[in-house]
């Protein structure tokens, strides 16, 4: 078991999300950022699939009852095992009655210091709902009672691809999946393509949107990132929108003009144009930019995502692979 | 009336958006759900998501690309019959009025109806489920009688209980769970619309008939 005695601001059981139920007004939900999941849970053997914790803002403490293996990826929030740090992407062993403490926001780093994602060894075994181990906050089910995890709650580690002997190995790293910014300030830049709507924006709105930088305000929550930057305008013949699909990374703008990216836990059919939608290959950085932090919207096409998404299952399988060359399982 | 085709946009670099010009009609919709049928069966496509008068298409790139999927719904689209899905009839016990339905008041008043006719009229009602979204097993009907009609609440509330049963403008439905919303909260049912649990975790379909019964009726006579 992992006992938690502190949960931090908010920590959820997650995986890699409850999908082919979007018609039934589920949302996907799921970790935030999937690349770190499935780094974390590779690092301790498991296959992508298993659940991990999503931890947000550190501040967080858990106590593992058993021996086992875990690894953080995301930001670490300085977090130390019985005093001993343990770094993003890094595989440590844990031994029965070792704590694992995260600290308060790190402010060495202008683009990481939301999110971490831990995975540990076995998966965190909670029960199968809807063919996902997440929770839904918004509905109240799935993960750990359908919460957030609180003081004193004592969550289940599954059964472990690794041997006792691996499971004890000496920690090791592997390198952080690169944040390749092509910007020259601290704005995090996401790749961007159009949306439905985006035709439907004033000249002088879409450039905006390419131009300026967008900053991430502390409303933001797993529904979406509230961005605020300059007020971006749908043309005046624009007609209301009927329900339509939206889809995490989807740039939506309400009549504020202040758009919202929406995430995981976002639902499912939304009623504002689509100014954008962020590439699948860069919604990894959303999870993890800090509240307050900046973005810039990167103009993309389809070829481009493509390619970006094949670096992205390139630089998986080359961890797959460096991993089973020292012994641990191919993931599933 | 729906030969032309849908607008088609990426959504994404693995989604597609299918969208028909307005209005939205029942015969559009029927179209939306015959070509969702389709494409769920295609290879690469892993979700279909009907909307109102649109679809979008989840898909795998790896395995099918956005334009080979363009073509396919151009050369699918025009051969679709807007044929009636095998919807089910549903009925929904309601309580009408009372604590459960606090804006009843409210909704006589903005539509000049009695309360009991307002119950009335929207008892009487046959309802098509075009989409679900905002909540898990929220449906969007289609067929509510325009004198109903009724804005949503200048205040939203913060909490509306489950089975909570609104008008929000020209539309009616159910709150499966407990959520924030606008809408005029004419009653409540004990039916649930969403449970995790059940191999068929929504009460409703789209393409679903549904009646709602007045179980019992509340009436405060207002002055």
């Amino acid at each position: 078991m992992i006992v938690v005695d502190k949960p931090g601001m908010l920590a959820t059981v997650q995986d890699l999300g409850r999908h082919g139920l979007r018609e039934r007004g589920i949302c996907p939900g799921g970790a935030l950022d999937t690349l770190a999941l499935r780094l974390a849970n590779r690092l301790v053997g498991n296959g992508d699939d298993a659940a991990g914790l999503e931890i947000t803002m550190g501040g967080c403490e858990l106590r593992f009852e058993r021996e086992c293996r875990i690894a953080l990826a995301g930001d670490d929030f300085g977090a130390q095992l019985d005093g001993v740090p343990i770094w993003p992407c890094w595989s440590m062993p844990v031994e029965a009655g070792q704590t694992l403490r995260l600290g308060g926001a790190n402010k060495l780093s202008a683009k990481t210091g939301l999110r971490s994602w831990l995975a540990v060894s076995g998966g965190i075994d909670v029960p199968l709902l809807l063919g996902s181990r997440s929770t839904d906050l918004k509905a109240g089910f799935g993960g750990h009672q359908g919460r957030a995890l609180k003081r004193g709650d004592r969550l289940p580690i599954g059964h472990s691809a690794l041997d006792a002997t691996r499971q004890a190995r000496r920690a090791f790293g592997i390198r952080p999946p690169a944040w390749n910014t092509d910007c020259d300030d601290e704005a995090i830049s996401l790749r961007v393509m159009p949306g439905p709507e985006f035709a439907q924006f004033t000249v002088a709105s879409r450039d905006a949107f390419w131009r300026e930088p967008w900053q991430i305000t502390p409303q933001s929550n797993r529904m979406g990132s509230r961005l605020v930057g300059p007020e971006l305008q749908r043309l005046k013949r624009s007609v209301d929108m009927l329900s339509s699909g939206v889809i995490p990374g989807t740039v939506q703008v309400p009549p504020s003009g202040q758009p919202i990216i929406l995430m995981g836990d976002a639902q499912t059919t939304g009623g504002y144009p689509r100014i954008g939608v962020v590439i699948r290959a860069d919604q990894w950085k959303l999870a993890q930019a800090p509240l307050k932090g900046w973005l810039r919207m990167v103009q993309v096409g389809a070829a481009e995502a493509h390619v970006a998404w094949e670096e992205q299952q390139h630089y998986l399988e080359l961890v797959a692979q460096g991993l089973h060359a020292a012994g641990w399982p191919l993931p599933r | 009336m729906t030969a032309a085709l849908p607008r088609m946009h990426s959504l994404g670099d693995a989604a597609l958006l299918c969208e028909l010009p307005a209005p939205a009609t029942l015969a559009a919709q029927q179209k939306i759900w015959a070509l969702a049928d389709q494409a769920r069966q295609w290879p690469g496509v892993t979700e279909v998501l009907p909307g109102m008068n649109n679809l979008s298409l989840m898909y795998e790139p790896a395995r099918v690309d956005g334009e080979e999927l363009e073509a396919r719904v151009a050369e699918t689209w025009p051969r679709l019959a807007a044929t009636e899905i095998a919807g089910r009839q549903i009925d929904i016990a309601v309580h009408y009025g009372g604590e459960g339905g606090p804006d009843l008041p409210d909704v006589a008043r903005h539509t000049g109806l009695t309360p009991a006719e307002v119950v009335r009229r929207h008892s009487a009602g046959e309802y098509i489920v075009y989409l679900l979204g905002f909540l898990p097993g929220f449906a969007f009907l289609g067929g509510l009688a325009p004198a109903l009609a009724t804005p949503r609440r200048a205040e939203p509330r913060a909490a509306v209980p489950a089975g909570s049963v609104g008008i929000g403008g020209e539309q009616t439905g159910v709150y499966p769970l407990v959520s924030p919303g606008g809408w005029q909260l004419i009653g409540r049912t004990s039916v649930r619309l969403f449970d995790p649990q059940a191999a068929e975790p929504t009460l409703l379909r789209p393409g679903d008939r549904v009646r709602f019964v007045a179980e019992t009726i509340e009436i405060v006579e207002i002055a």
